[in-house]
């Protein structure tokens, strides 16, 4: 099994099933760490009743393939694994799923967070809100830009 | 040959998501986007964006490099998934 997974898919994922998945033939993890995206109903003081998520297919999955191939350089991991869901989601669904096993927490913490800060300013996917006074494509954060920067200084 | 894909609201600015051109020489991404500027409306106001986003073969790259026959372009706002 390789130890570096991802996805992009348009169905829900198991979240018990992706638990098994990390613990599945390794006994060396000491430290799970997951991190779990979800569409929120409000956004800029606005009820959002529908989210389209668009993605690049090809690119998607080689920025994704690389940041996780960059985290298993920067830290000792043991499982790692990506999911994120694209096509039209509602209120509650699950967006991405970031996931790393460890020997110890301080590599799955920093290898989770470093994943998801990357794969915010960098996966090709944009979304789009829908809410009862129309629909608008979502603009890039600043603050988003800057969590990630933070990784590049701290090589 | 080269094929052009456009992403999320450039997308629906311009009506279509993909496109080929045929390129009578070798020219660098900045070179392609202002032909497709002088093409005039929607071109000229969705593709005049500071903040676009180029990719040659799947891989962003800068307003300088120069595009071969036969590569894929991609032309898209700054990302927001996660």
């Amino acid at each position: 099994m390789d130890k570096l997974q991802l996805s992009i898919q348009t169905d829900d994922f198991n979240i018990e099933d992706e638990y098994q998945y990390l613990r599945q033939g390794n006994s060396d993890s000491g430290a799970v760490v997951t991190f779990l995206g979800q569409v929120r109903d409000f956004n800029q003081g606005e009820a959002v009743s529908q989210l389209e998520l668009e993605h690049y297919p090809g690119m998607t999955e080689s920025v994704l393939k690389k940041l996780l191939e960059e985290a298993d350089k920067r830290w000792a991991i043991d499982r790692a694994k990506i999911i994120h869901r694209v096509g039209p989601l509602n209120a509650s669904d699950k967006i991405v799923w970031v996931a790393v096993a460890s020997a110890h927490r301080g590599d799955a913490f920093h290898a989770c967070e470093f994943l998801i800060d990357a794969l915010k300013t960098q996966a090709p996917f944009w979304k789009k809100e829908r809410s009862a006074t129309g629909e608008r494509w979502l603009d890039a954060r600043d603050s988003d830009q800057d969590k990630a920067q933070q990784w590049m200084k701290n090589d | 040959m080269i094929t052009l894909l456009y992403f999320a609201r450039y997308r629906e600015a311009l009506g279509q998501e993909k496109e080929q051109l045929e390129l009578d020489s070798p020219c660098s991404l900045q070179e392609l986007l202002d032909r497709l500027r002088e093409r005039g409306e929607p071109w000229a106001s969705t593709l005049n964006d500071n903040k676009l986003l180029m990719a040659i073969n799947q891989t962003i790259a800068p307003a300088e490099q120069l595009i071969n026959d036969g590569d894929e372009v991609a032309f898209f706002p700054p990302v927001t998934g996660g």
